[in-house]
């Protein structure tokens, strides 16, 4: 193959995966502002209506903040057993440590459905904990493994002499840890926090097992608001969830290199 | 063993099953300045570690100044460690990192920035305060670590081969600042050191270990001029050492006569302690090096190669040309076998 041809298939391949990223992403954009009364592709006529009547339907808005309650409290009883986790795992020479690795890990290989049902049928239903706690606990288990596995990856530079020098200058072993572990993960930390927020924010197939009167995540009032109504403001809610992920991990990334972690 | 300021007693160190240091006794006076020298893997880093209270013994006990430490947890015994890896905090500047104890002691901040400016001075890195670890060279690195344990004035200061990367300027520069500082503030000092000039030149006593135990412990001078065993001697930089039977020296290439029956059965030579030029024994230059003062001859003998100096006056002799020599029992060093 001839050098000019080669940069023709170099070119058309990055094309085609732009196309495929972010072509999903400008056809929500455009039937969210359809001014029509149903979805539709291609948009006929454009308004911005859809996109503000998002923030009158009152189901949106109560289950908009349940779904960020969950990703910020999940993500951080995540990161509260996931960083000393990854620590343990990457500084003591524990006998079981792959064993943890992989239950750690689990709540990802296994699939949602299966977790979801799960949870419904051996926590909720035997138990009778409320629906927001088994969501809360179900959320901080999805999490988990990205906590661990990215909090792990900026430990490894990390030396234990450094915290032994500390606790020579006369720490304590917590002290060492908050003063010199903690700055140094920083990085790690917040992008497993946005990671875990995004994760938790997007999921569906768990939740849609727990949810009840009044209880429901955002993705899963969406799924229920459609299956009444069909016009285009779940596009238009689609599109704006998108900028703000992508708000979220664009300013992630320009502060701490946050692709760096991941 | 009263004057003792540090004292290790039978102490045995362990690593899971296997024991890196077995039974050592140590005793250190107040405000010596004690060499830990001898080959990769000794133990010389593992004692270290036990001492400052980051490894525990698996037997026997430590004292230090009178108070046995040896179940004393390391950020209550007073010691510091300046670490072969430097094990700066790389989130902090030079002076945050000099700073970092004497903040933990809650100093005033007119007294912190004081001596944490006059311990960067004494390393020479005045200049340097705003500098990340990761924007100075290794041995500035290797300084700030030094400035980071001397500022929080120690009981016992520790150094794992603290001099290890500087230059040969820097490093007898540092070494006579060591020695300056220990002497000003009267800081027991233990280092650890590959170098045995380093050892010869700072330290007040020697302690030679092999394989976690320690072969020979004495002065410079005692080290220097009597070594006891092959091993001490070759770390003294006798670089002729051979096995002696009757009256012959033995090796496995040939023999050679001594002029006399000796009483060691190990007889080792410096190589200025090789006489070149005359002497009984002839052999074939293998290797000449001008030295400056000396020409140094690898001379290829009965017994194999043998390192010689000779005097610059003394001719050059040209490669593979015959030369004579002597190993006399006058400058030899007996040693035990
Ligand atoms: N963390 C460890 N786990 C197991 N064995 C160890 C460990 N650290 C050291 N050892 C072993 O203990 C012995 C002494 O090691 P040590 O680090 O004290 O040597 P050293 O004299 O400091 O060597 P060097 O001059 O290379 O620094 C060696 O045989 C080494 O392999
Ligand atoms: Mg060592």
């Amino acid at each position: 193959m001839n050098t000019s041809m080669r940069h023709l298939a170099n070119w058309s391949i990055l094309g085609l995966t732009l196309t495929f990223l972010i072509g999903p992403f400008l056809i929500i954009i455009l039937a969210g502002a359809s001014n029509t009364e149903y979805l539709a592709f291609p948009p006929e006529g454009l308004t911005l209506k859809w996109y503000l009547k998002v923030f009158t339907v009152e189901s949106f808005r109560a289950s908009f903040l349940l779904s960020m309650a969950l990703a910020v409290f999940g993500t951080l009883a995540a990161l509260l057993l996931g960083v000393p986790a990854a620590y343990a795992l990457n500084r003591y020479d524990l006998p079981m440590a792959e064993t943890v690795r992989t239950i750690v890990a689990a709540p990802i290989i296994v699939p949602g459905i299966i977790v979801g049902l799960a949870l419904l049928r051996y926590m909720v239903v035997p138990t009778g904990v409320t629906v927001t706690l088994a969501l809360f606990m179900a959320h901080t288990a999805l999490v988990l493994p990205y906590a661990v596995r990215v909090v792990s990856s900026s430990m490894t530079n990390l030396r234990a002499d450094m915290e032994e020098a500390a606790v020579l200058l006369g720490c304590s072993r917590l002290q060492a840890f908050t003063k010199v572990v903690l700055p140094n993960i920083r990085g790690g930390v917040l992008a497993a926090f946005i990671l875990g927020f995004v994760t938790s924010f997007n999921q569906v197939p768990v939740s849609l097992f727990l949810s009840g009167p009044g209880v429901r995540t955002l993705p899963i009032d969406m799924l229920a608001y459609m299956e009444i109504t069909f016009d285009p403001s779940v596009a238009a809610l689609s599109a704006l969830l998108a900028f703000m992920s992508l708000a979220i991990v664009f300013t992630a990334e320009r502060l701490l290199g946050f692709s760096r972690y991941v | 063993m009263s004057d003792a300021f540090v004292q290790l007693s039978d102490l045995t160190l362990s690593y899971g099953k296997s024991v890196a240091v077995p039974n050592l006794d140590l005793s250190i006076r107040e405000g010596e300045l004690i060499a830990l020298l001898g080959p990769s893997g000794c133990g010389k880093t593992t004692t270290m570690r036990a001492i400052a209270g980051l490894l525990s013994p698996t037997g026997g006990t430590i004292t230090i100044d009178g108070r046995d430490v040896t179940r004393v947890p390391a950020n209550k015994r007073g010691i510091g460690l300046v670490f072969q890896s430097y094990a700066l905090f790389p989130h902090l500047t030079a002076f945050e990192n000099v700073a970092f104890g004497l903040r933990l002691q809650k100093l005033p901040e007119a007294e912190i920035k004081q001596r944490t400016e006059e311990g960067l001075a004494t390393v020479g890195l005045t200049g340097f305060e705003k500098r990340k670890p990761a924007e100075m060279s290794g041995g500035q690195q290797q300084r700030v670590a030094l400035a980071r344990s001397l500022v929080m004035r120690p009981k016992v200061l520790l150094l794992d081969e603290p001099l290890s990367n500087l230059d040969a300027r820097l490093r007898l520069e540092m070494r006579t600042e060591l020695q300056r500082v220990q002497k000003e503030t009267g800081i027991t000092m233990v280092f650890v050191t590959h170098d045995q000039a380093e050892a010869l030149a700072l330290a007040d006593r020697i302690v030679l270990m092999k394989d976690g135990k320690i072969e020979q412990l004495g002065t410079p001078a005692d080290l220097y001029a009597r070594p006891e065993t092959a091993f001490a001697a070759e770390f003294m930089g006798f670089e002729n050492i051979f096995k002696v039977e009757g009256e012959e020296i033995v090796t496995t290439s040939g023999r050679l006569p001594l002029e006399a029956r000796p009483e060691s059965p190990i007889l080792a030579w410096r190589p200025d302690a090789v006489t070149v030029g005359s002497g009984p024994h002839e052999g074939r230059v293998a290797a000449c090096s001008f030295a400056g003062a000396h020409r140094e001859y690898v001379i290829d003998s009965a017994l194999g190669p043998i390192k010689a100096d000779a005097a610059i006056t003394l001719p050059e002799v040209p490669l593979g040309e015959a030369i004579r020599f002597d190993l006399p029992l006058a400058t030899a060093r007996g040693l035990a076998a």
